[in-house]
């Protein structure tokens, strides 16, 4: 190609990366690799080597170690054995050692950027200017988090062994955002990198060694599936954290539960990317090439659903096209590349199937006229329009390169689009007008929203989802909390008031019973009354047609409730959501109601405190506490409701990053079997402080304190919905709840086989759970209330909000 | 009298343009829904400007003909107060030949007869130039209108622009007035240009934005549009006398109105930046932003212009370097 030529032509011409350093890198390990284990490399055996592909060309780069079940035990035992020195290492310490690794790799930045390249397809623009940097950063930023932990995170200690798995679209970053927290926060990790991305997790362990970082503290190992699951399964790791598809993620939820391990998991998306009328368009169809054109992609958070208002769709069709035509696909090492190639053989033809699908189900295709490389893996740049909400491409995530359109005429609309899927991980808002962005930014239901932006990451702010986008935060001083545990011991012994023995021994009673409090007028026969369900505010007779015996403390019978079903838990939950309009309520409304009902429930303090003693049989200081203390905890989430409020992140970008504490929605709430009262009280009153609705199964044994609450609930104004009591047999209800896609999170207090329970049938939507059985002193302010509470409570959306006039 | 011209301008409207005369712009109608409708995001703009240079560059050469390709479309401009005939003639000579002959038969470029797009000056050294160009295909560009600030007597400015052309000036660089655009007047604006566009006859019409002191990116927008309306054949970012002169993010937004106005009318018109562009560095980046944003056809001097007068120096230095293999230095290139 001569000058004179090109003169006339101006075409670009190539312009490769060098890929000599990395490629030395590959030939000194001579490109196979045994797995980083307490700070040793084990021996590549030839028994057990699988290919690592460069997609850009379909050829072998290296081989990569599948582990065993042995090689995985003694990575778990070399991080447990880590794990007593490194979580008693001094927080500056642990900066020190986050901030090496941050510098170390900022010094080989490009060599891995190139390895990235090489390994996934993605383009060296990208891992240059965002994979390593962003990696870097989030060291950086973790090492100020390890130096602040003893003052900014008070009461708060490290997990243990974190196993942590990790997809293969970010392999690097991805690492990052998993390793940086957990070694901040004084954790130990076994992390096993994807399949076919493995390589820069190994130079990774490499400079963990480099660097000095004792043995043990991050294990690197590698395989399939396979490896994943003996991660998952292992008794002695005490977190997992997941990224990967909804798919996986919902297996995981699965097999961990009643394990005891915690869980983060950060799934698939449907992203919407929504467009105003009075956007600026040129803007947005640069946003769209970075929301959906991004790593081919493959993001899980990718902005893969355009909503566009229907009177610019036209125009801004028109000009995606023409900006679509010149998007340049091609050798991912070429640094004036769009798009790489596409991470393997089987994600190709996933891709091919869904948009041949699309066109099947009536979607109209559009492509650009030139072709793609033929030698790799490669797909063009994809947009469908003429989409329905009801189509395949509108509802999966494709994971390729491929737009879907469709159009609103509303706001109204766009918000009903936009979360008309199971997901919610990220969406983009664009339009010129702040009143409409903000608006449309607090109704979607994402994790992350960029107004007039997209893809937008920082070590600063948390990136997770709502729904089955997965639960959990990464970045920021929210992600911390995954690796964290409350450091003070919860009391688990219920409170010596509680102890009818105690009481009893004090009150020299041989058989061990207190005496049960004199009913006066015994002789007059009672006028029945029989406590209903509260649903939708009014009481409602249990759809079974039963009611359950209420018995005290020597077994007699007391009362009786209704005796509710899963159809009860229906209309209850149909109750709540509808009474979604508590979240919308100001934060001062919700705790005057707080407030009324604690004035309300004083005012019967007399009448709950006797029937505390009826039920329990406990004697009337025990119970007169118990009463006090809900009327106290009352006002502690009264206090709570204005002032939990979220944060603005310093990101790097002149924005403000609104780190903003959202309810859930609806909770399903079980409350424990000690405590009538109070339990119930403590676990229904953040949710409700923090604008969900909730849907109580009170104390099987005990229910006549809540049931007696509806009425306290009625005089205070709290709206019809907000709270619905179904009295019944907790686990069964339990269960239900659990199962129901309609329920965002469920707070459990039972026994460990109910645990197990509510965890694994939380899998339908994901749902966020929160279940223990061990006892819990509910008088004990450190043990029953907090932020702790509070924080389960609510979901944190992180909204992205650049400026410049 | 502007109305007088207005009609005047209406009634001589040009028919269609022909192949020849491609790049000219007969204006349309001022639109003021289209004016208003303008949304301008000034974070995507930057965001969109800082990406670029790292999705696109040029290397070996592919860089060795886009810099020669920006020679191509070069205004070689001087614009100061103490010019005289012999500075003027001096920049016309290198005007001729701004890359030295070896230079260019060493890259194969011989046949080219690589010119500058222009030379621009003040109208009292057109005849100058004029002169010291003839035999050649290089227009005369004079800066007009009570240049810099614009803000002279309308009819004087009107009359400047006619004396240019009298004297030769085949390009007419004329300065909007400001407080038109600060103040949302683009009746005014509209008249103005429009005003001056009659005055150019068959000369081109750059009209200078000022952009460093229009205040905002929906200004700059809104400004362009009006101006394309009103019959500009180029839009041009600053004088170069501003404190901020061509930006990349204001480029963009002039370079999306060019496209917006070409996709709704099919009227090309052209785009100049100028104002510290001094390395080959910038020069290509610019070429990028042209050539993703409007396309190739937008390469070339009928549509592309550089206000520079600094940069063709550091161009011929990439240009041995890339010949040599050595690094070059500033004495090796005859100056202007």
């Amino acid at each position: 190609m001569t000058v004179a030529h090109i003169f006339e032509t101006m075409e670009y011409g190539p312009a490769p990366e060098n890929a000599g350093l990395a490629n030395a890198w590959l030939d000194q390990h001579d490109r196979r690799f045994g797995m980083f284990i307490d700070g040793n490399w084990t021996t590549p055996d030839d028994g057990r080597l699988f290919e690592s592909v460069n997609p850009a060309n379909g050829k072998r780069i290296a081989q990569i170690t599948q582990a065993t079940e042995q090689e995985i035990d003694g990575a778990v035992a070399a991080a447990c054995r880590a794990f007593e020195t490194w979580s008693q290492t001094p927080g500056h310490v642990r900066a020190r050692y986050l901030y090496a690794l941050a510098r170390q790799l900022q010094k080989h930045s490009r060599r891995l950027a190139v390895l990235e390249t090489l390994d996934n397809g993605k383009p060296i623009r990208e891992t240059r200017d965002l994979d390593v940097p962003l990696a870097t950063r989030h060291f950086y930023h973790h090492a100020g988090w390890a130096q602040l932990m003893a003052s900014e995170l008070p009461d708060c200690a490290p997990l243990g062994v974190v196993g942590q798995i990790i997809p293969w679209n970010f392999p690097l970053l991805m690492l990052a955002w998993k390793v940086a927290p957990a070694l901040a926060m004084g954790n130990t990790v076994v992390l096993k990198p994807a399949e076919w991305t493995s390589l820069s997790a190994l130079a990774f362990a490499e400079i963990c060694a480099e660097i000095g970082l004792p043995p043990g503290i991050v294990n690197i190992v590698t395989g399939d599936g396979k490896v994943g699951e003996l991660i998952v399964k292992h008794p002695d790791i005490n977190k997992i954290a997941f990224t990967g598809s909804t798919e996986v993620g919902r297996i995981i939820r699965q097999v961990t539960a009643g394990s005891g391990k915690s869980l983060s998991l950060e799934l698939g998306g449907k992203s919407p990317f929504v467009v105003f009328e009075d956007a600026d368009l040129d803007s947005v169809v640069e946003g769209i090439v970075d929301a959906i054109w991004f790593n081919q992609g493959q993001v899980c958070c990718a902005g893969s659903r355009l909503l566009m208002q229907e009177g610019i769709a036209p125009r801004l069709i028109d000009k995606l096209r023409s900006r679509m035509e010149r998007l340049r696909v091609g050798d991912p090492l070429d640094k004036a590349i769009d798009i790489g190639a596409i991470v393997a053989p089987t994600q190709l033809q996933k891709i091919q199937q869904l948009v041949a699908q699309g066109q099947a189900e009536g979607a109209t295709m559009w492509q650009p006229s030139w072709a793609c490389p033929t030698e790799g893996y490669f797909y063009p740049p994809t947009l469908f329009t003429k989409v329905a909400p009801a189509a395949t491409i509108a509802q999966v995530e494709i994971f390729g390169p491929v737009l879907v359109s469709m159009t609103f005429r509303t706001p109204a609309e766009a918000v009903a689009l936009a979360n008309n899927t199971r997901f919610g991980l990220a969406a983009s808002v664009w339009s010129e007008d702040i009143n409409l962005a903000l608006d449309i930014s607090r109704q979607i239901k994402a994790g992350v929203i960029w107004i007039n932006s997209t893809n937008l990451f920082d070590a600063g702010a948390g990136f997770g989802g709502y729904r089955e986008s997965g639960f959990g935060r990464e970045g920021g001083k929210e992600g911390l909390y995954e690796y964290v545990k409350k450091a003070s011991a919860i009391s688990h012994q219920p409170s010596q008031a509680l102890d009818s023995t105690y009481d009893a021994k004090r009150n020299g009673d041989s058989n061990g019973r207190a005496e049960a409090p004199s009913l006066k007028p015994e002789d007059l026969p009672p006028i029945d009354r029989t406590p209903k369900l509260y649903i939708g505010g009014r009481q409602a007779r249990p759809d079974s047609g039963y009611s359950r015996s209420v018995h005290d403390a020597r077994g007699r019978i007391i009362g009786e409730v209704g005796d509710g079903n899963r159809k009860d838990i229906r209309n209850a939950v149909e109750a709540a959501r509808a009474a979604s309009k508590w979240a919308d309520q100001t934060a001062h409304a919700r705790a005057q109601i707080l407030y009324y009902v604690a004035e309300n429930l004083n005012v019967r303090a007399d009448e709950f405190a006797q029937r505390i003693m009826t039920q329990t049989g406990r004697d009337r200081a025990s119970a007169t506490r118990e009463v006090d203390l809900t009327i106290e905890r009352l006002f502690t989430y009264a206090a709570w409701a204005d002032k939990y409020d979220g944060a603005v992140h310093a990101t790097p970008l002149r924005n403000v990053t609104l780190a903003v504490p959202e309810p859930i929605g609806v909770i399903g709430v079980v409350c424990p079997d000690d405590y009538p009262l109070l339990g119930c009280v403590s676990l229904f009153a953040p949710p409700v402080a923090m604008g969900n609705s909730v849907v109580l199964v009170p104390s099987e044994r005990h229910p006549l304190s809540a049931t007696d609450l509806y009425q306290v609930l009625d005089t205070s104004d709290v709206p019809a919905g907000v709270v619905n009591i179904v009295t019944g047999a907790r686990d069964a209800l339990a269960k239900v709840l659990a199962e129901h896609n309609d329920v965002d999170a469920l707070w459990y207090a039972g026994t460990p086989d109910g645990v197990a329970l509510v965890e694994r049938a939380s899998v339908g939507n994901l749902k966020q759970t929160w279940a223990w059985s061990e006892p819990r002193d509910w008088f004990d302010p450190a043990s029953g209330e907090g932020e702790l509470f509070l924080r389960h409570a609510t979901q944190v959306k992180n909204i992205w909000v650049p400026y410049g006039a | 009298m502007i109305e007088e011209r207005q009609r005047e301008r209406q009634a001589s409207a040009r028919p269609a343009p022909d192949a020849a005369d491609a790049a000219r712009n007969p204006g349309c109608v001022l639109d003021l829904g289209w004016i208003e409708s303008v949304r301008v995001n000034r974070s995507a703009v930057e965001r969109r400007i800082a990406g670029l240079p790292g999705r696109r560059t040029v290397k070996q050469q592919w860089q060795a003909a886009w810099l020669l390709r920006a020679i191509s479309c070069m205004d070689l401009t001087t614009l100061s107060g103490d010019d005289t005939a012999g500075t003027v003639q001096r920049l016309c000579a290198k005007a001729r030949h701004p890359v030295r002959a070896d230079i260019l038969e060493a890259l194969g470029a011989e046949q080219l007869q690589l010119q500058v797009g222009a030379v621009c000056v003040y109208h009292v050294f057109v005849p100058t130039a004029v002169e010291a160009l003839r035999g050649t295909t290089i227009p005369v560009a004079a800066v007009s209108t009570g240049f810099p600030a614009g803000l002279n007597p309308f009819e004087l400015r009107v009359r400047e622009i006619e004396e240019s052309v009298a004297a030769g000036a085949r390009e007419i660089d004329i300065v909007i007035s400001r407080h038109h655009v600060l103040t949302g007047n683009w009746h005014a604006l509209y008249d103005e240009v429009a005003a001056f566009h009659a005055a150019c006859g068959d000369a081109h019409l750059k009209t200078i934005l000022a952009t460093g002191e229009l205040g905002t990116l929906r200004n700059v927008a809104k400004a362009s549009l009006v101006c394309m309306m009103a019959g500009a054949d180029f839009i041009k970012t600053s004088t170069g006398k501003e404190t901020v002169n061509a930006t990349a993010a204001v480029s963009l937004v002039m370079l999306r109105a060019i496209r917006d106005y070409y996709v709704r009318t099919g009227h090309h018109v052209g785009f100049k930046p100028a104002g510290g562009i001094k390395t080959a560095k910038q020069a290509l980046e610019w070429l990028i932003l042209m050539k993703e944003e409007l396309g190739n056809e937008w390469l070339r001097p009928h549509l592309f212009r550089f206000g520079a007068s600094s940069l063709l120096g550091d161009i011929e230095r990439q240009l041995e370097h890339f010949v040599t293999g050595q690094y070059s230095a500033t004495f090796r290139h005859p100056m202007v």
